[in-house]
Parts: structure tokens; sequence; C-alpha cells
């Protein structure tokens, strides 16, 4: 009966749960779909060309170790798709090249912003209309925490 | 053998830093449970003379003179961040061996035709970018050496920036480095055994190194005898990967404010026996005998002062947090006494043993809940500890231990993540 049990839907969970057969309404990402047995009967003819669910771990995460999971408040980056609330991947074993949307720590606090190399330096530009840039000279530090991979963005 | 032993710098600090930039550069301390004492300092802090393990109501003074700023210990923080480092570090040999929290030893058999030194300026790097914590790395023939090389790099008495390659050094060279570095600072010797050697002359590692193995055998310990032959290049230790199962597994805490009555200590005794018993369950070990044990507070010698313990074996071994905690509470309402202001319980799940072959007794009525255990583990594990209890745990926990000044949880709630402008 548990046949095509979708994995993240609603049962009772007392039985199930102490049936002690594999877990159906605990979301398990990444099992194979039909990998519960199947009951007598016709075998299933899907049963040898199962593949692994798709995982958006997988797609969004590549450096799992350096992957860090931060949220946006304000409106400065909407110029760059990035907007109040987003959830942003971001990965610190990447190395941030000329115009990567970066985390940078200015003045003691997180800020999302796109890395511009000048000459004269490196601009943090924002938005793209140029009020809220920030340009770091030569001889003052900056750090880059980590380079921004994905926006996640609530509809 | 060689192998590098790599350590996180002030490991709490760095994690807390890592998420608030704003401590970079400033004077942190980091507290024990019910913040009590300091269990990580910054080198700003080290600096100022606050040693390991002092309370924090005797720095309060030095506090507000330097601005030293205090957190209450995150470890849901430290531990995630320790699981990154570590697979990081995995990234560099296939034999890791995990010591602690902010520790572990890197087998470098086999990686001898690389420039250490460089290999260990890698780590570093990558550690630090990816993770974002400081560590430092020291490379020798035994444990102990790296050990010591790893201290050297962190006091710059040797190697630099951060990386201490004993391997690389002449024998003249690690004789006049190892005669500036104390006694106490080998790996395994306690302030006791500092004592005692240096009464007889020996106050540096040269000297220890060249003193005989044998009559120090006689008149310490094997163990000292084996340390003395690691300081010398002789591996006594072996790289241990698989981390041996735990002899007994203790679950211990400090009350938030005293406690008077039988109730909560009933409620914080049934919450310790169901962390230790999750971790028995965890190793595959069932446990035959359960110890609980109540006190006052010591330091406080004005009060009543009343401590005591007591073990209650089991007819069966188990690893059912229902029968542990009935025996625990059982063993708790004989020793507890009405009118003493109680500061701290705790409990040891003892005898333990593999499951699944257990001594049968012919008047076992024991239900076996085993599959209850199995989905509570699960349940917990993915909605966080405590989700499902028992009913002894109760849901107040007026006594639970004070974390005031304690960080959010950057990496493992999804209302705490960090904010970015």
């Amino acid at each position: 009966m548990n046949g095509h049990q979708v994995p993240g839907c609603a049962t009772l969970p007392g039985e199930r749960l102490f049936a002690g057969l594999p877990q159906p309404c605990i979301p398990q990402p990444g099992i194979p779909m039909l990998a519960t047995p199947v009951p007598a009967g016709f075998p299933s003819p899907a049963a040898d060309f199962v593949e692994d669910r798709l995982s958006l771990d997988e797609h969004l995460i590549e450096h799992k170790e350096a992957t860090f999971f931060v949220r946006v408040t304000g409106n400065s980056m909407t110029g760059f798709g990035i907007h109040d609330g987003d959830l942003l991947v971001v990965d610190r074993a990447l190395h941030p090249a000329d115009r990567s949307v970066v985390i940078a720590v200015v003045d003691g606090e997180f800020t999302v912003k796109q890395l511009c190399r000048i000459p004269t330096g490196v601009l943090l530009r924002a938005n793209g209309n140029g009020h809220s840039d920030i340009f770091v000279g030569p001889d003052q530090e900056l750090t880059v925490w980590g380079v921004v991979r994905w926006s996640i963005h609530s509809i | 053998m060689t192998l590098a032993l790599v350590d996180g710098n002030n490991f709490y600090v760095s994690c807390e830093r890592v998420f608030n930039p704003k401590l970079e550069g400033k004077p942190v301390v980091v507290l024990s449970n019910n913040d009590g004492c300091a269990v990580a300092r910054s080198a700003e802090v080290k600096a100022l003379g606050v040693k390991m393990g002092e309370p924090w109501f005797k720095m309060r003074d030095l506090a507000k003179k330097h601005g030293i700023l205090a957190l209450s210990s995150n470890y849901a923080l430290y531990a995630d961040m320790s699981n990154r480092m570590m697979t990081v570090l995995r990234q560099f040999s296939p034999d890791q061996e995990v010591y602690s929290i902010d520790e572990c030893f890197l087998g470098l058999d086999g990686f001898q035709h690389l420039d250490l030194i460089e290999y260990g300026h890698a780590m570093r790097q990558r550690v630090r970018q990816w993770v974002g914590i400081p560590v430092c790395v020291g490379i020798a023939e035994t444990k102990t050496l790296a050990k010591l090389a790893n201290h050297c790099a962190k006091k710059n008495h040797a190697g630099k920036e951060g990386v201490c390659d004993l391997t690389r050094m002449t024998d003249t060279e690690r004789s006049a480095l190892f005669s500036n570095i104390g006694i106490r600072e080998i790996w395994g010797v306690g302030p006791r055994l500092t004592e005692q050697l240096v009464g007889r002359g020996i106050t540096n590692v040269e000297a220890l190194r060249n003193s005989d193995a044998k009559t120090l055998r006689r008149e310490f310990s094997v163990v000292l005898e084996r340390t003395i032959a690691e300081l010398n290049g002789i591996p006594c230790m072996d790289l241990e990967e698989v981390v041996p199962n735990k002899q007994q597994i203790m679950s211990s805490r400090s009350f938030g404010q005293y406690v008077y009555d039988l109730a909560p200590l009933q409620e914080a005794v049934a919450c310790y026996i169901a962390i230790a018993a999750e971790k028995l369950r965890s190793q595959g070990s069932v446990a035959g005998m359960v110890q609980v044990y109540v006190r006052t507070n010591p330091h406080k010698a004005d009060a009543p002062q009343y401590q005591r313990g007591l073990t209650v074996p089991l007819t069966e071994a188990s690893d059912d947090t229902l029968l542990l905690t009935r025996a625990a509470l059982w063993g708790l309402k004989k020793l507890y006494r009405p009118g003493y202001a109680y500061q701290k319980a705790g409990v040891a799940l003892l005898n333990l043993s593999a499951a699944g072959a257990p001594q049968m007794d012919l008047f076992s009525t024991a239900k076996d809940n085993s599959r209850v255990m199995a989905v509570m583990d699960r349940i917990n594990g993915m909605w966080g500890r405590g989700t499902l209890h028992s009913a002894a745990e109760g849901v107040r926990h007026d006594w639970h231990m004070k974390r005031e000044k304690v960080s959010p949880g950057y990496t493992t709630r999804w209302d705490q993540l960090p904010l970015v402008t």
C-alpha cells in the first residue's frame, strides 16, 4: 500500500511511524521514488529505471563546508534582482572576480554589493543608480566575506 | 611517521567573529554554561592577563576598564563550524583523527615528497577562507611532538606564520628550541606532574627528553616513559581514526538558579538521562547501571552543604530512555533531602556493553521499547532535541542554565541568519 506514497504528504503520524516500515511521511530528499518495496502483483515496469530525485541542495551548493545562508534587509540591490527579505547563498570557497556580487564587511557590518575593480581602487556598487556605492581606496582594507551565488526570492 | 596537528586559534571566539566582524580586534571572552567562567579568550584578553577558567565575576572590573565583551557559549554554532573545519582538513589527508572540537591530527605519511611547510600553509589558507577560522599547524614525527610544534607555531617560538615543521630541524636546532620551552607545555604533563618534575630539576622539554625514561617510569608511570620516547621521535601513539565507543556516558549541568524541591530536580535528572540515553543509542550500546548525584554549592561555605550520589544497577542492560529515567528517579528519591539549595545534578550511564547481545533475565518483565526509541531519536534529529520527550522531563524548566549573552544560531536556525544590507 505504500507503493506511491509521496514523501512529505500529510498522514496520521502515529500508525505509520510505529509500523517500523520505511518512513513514508518523513521527507528524505534524494531517495529514489519507488524504492519502497512494491507489494505482490505485477512488478513495476519502471523499477529498473529509477533515478535520484532532483535536490535543490545539490543545485545551489557547490562547496558544502564553505556555503552559508544570509538574509537581505533593505533595497540597495533591487537593481540586481536582490530584494528585501531574500535569502542569499554565499560561497566562501570562490575567489571574487571583477563584477562578482559579494558580501563585504564595511565598518563591521555585512553588506551585499557588486565588486568592481576600477583604476583607483575598488567600487562596491549598489542598485546601479550610483546612490549608495561605496568606494574603497588602495590604502583602505576591504574584507570580502564571500561570493553570492544565488538569491532565493519568494513570489 | 609524519603527522600534523591542526588547531583552531581561540576557537569559540573565532567562530563568533566570523559572523560578527565587529568583534575583530576587540577583547572577547566566551563564558561557560551559566555564564560562569572564561572558556575561550581572544588574544587581546590573554594579553590582559585573564586566565583560562577565570570566573566572570572576578574579571568584571577589568572588563569594564578595557571593554571586554563577554558572550555565552553557543555550542550549536561551534559544533557546526567545527564540522566544517574538520571536513575541509580531510581534503588534505585521508588519515584524520578528530581529537577535540577544535583540533585534529592528520597523517602525512606518503606526503613527504611535498614541501610540508607549504602544505601546512595551504591548510591554513583554505580553512581561513572557506570557514573563516584561523588555525595553526604543527608538523613532526609523533603526536606529542606535533602538539609541541603546534604550540611553537602559535607562540611564534619557531616556524612562521602559524606553521612549524620540526622534521626540518637538525637535532642541535631542536635542542636549542626545546631548552626554552617549559615542561608544562608538553601534552600529557599536568600541573601536578610538572611540579614533581621541576622538583627534580627537570624544568624544560630538552631536560625531560634527555632524562632516563626507565628510572622515571619506575617513579611515575608508563605514560611518562611513553611521553619521553615520543619527545625523542619514537611514535608510541597511533592515529585513532575510529573513535572508540565511550565506556561511560555522563550528563550533568549546574542550574541557572538554586533548586530546593524534588520536582524540579526530577525534571532535570530526566532531561540529563534523555541526553545521555540518546548518545548511548547512537553508539549502539546498552547500560547496566545508572548513577545519579546531586550537590549544593561548595563555594558557599556558610550555606548547609549536601552532596550524594547513588548507583542503581539494572536487572537487564538497556538503552530505553523510559526505563533508565525510572531507575534514575528511583535513585534520586532515595538521596533527596529537603532543606538544601541544590546547585547541580548529574547522571552517568555505566557498565556499557554492545546492544543486541543482552544477557537474558529469567524474571524479565521489561517491555521492548526499542521501536519507540528509534522513532523518538529520528523525530528529535529532524525537529530538534526535546521535540518528543518523556513526561518526566516536564516543560517549564525554571532550573535551566543561564545563557544571557548567547549569539544567534547563524548556521542552524532559519530565523537567526546573519543579516546583510
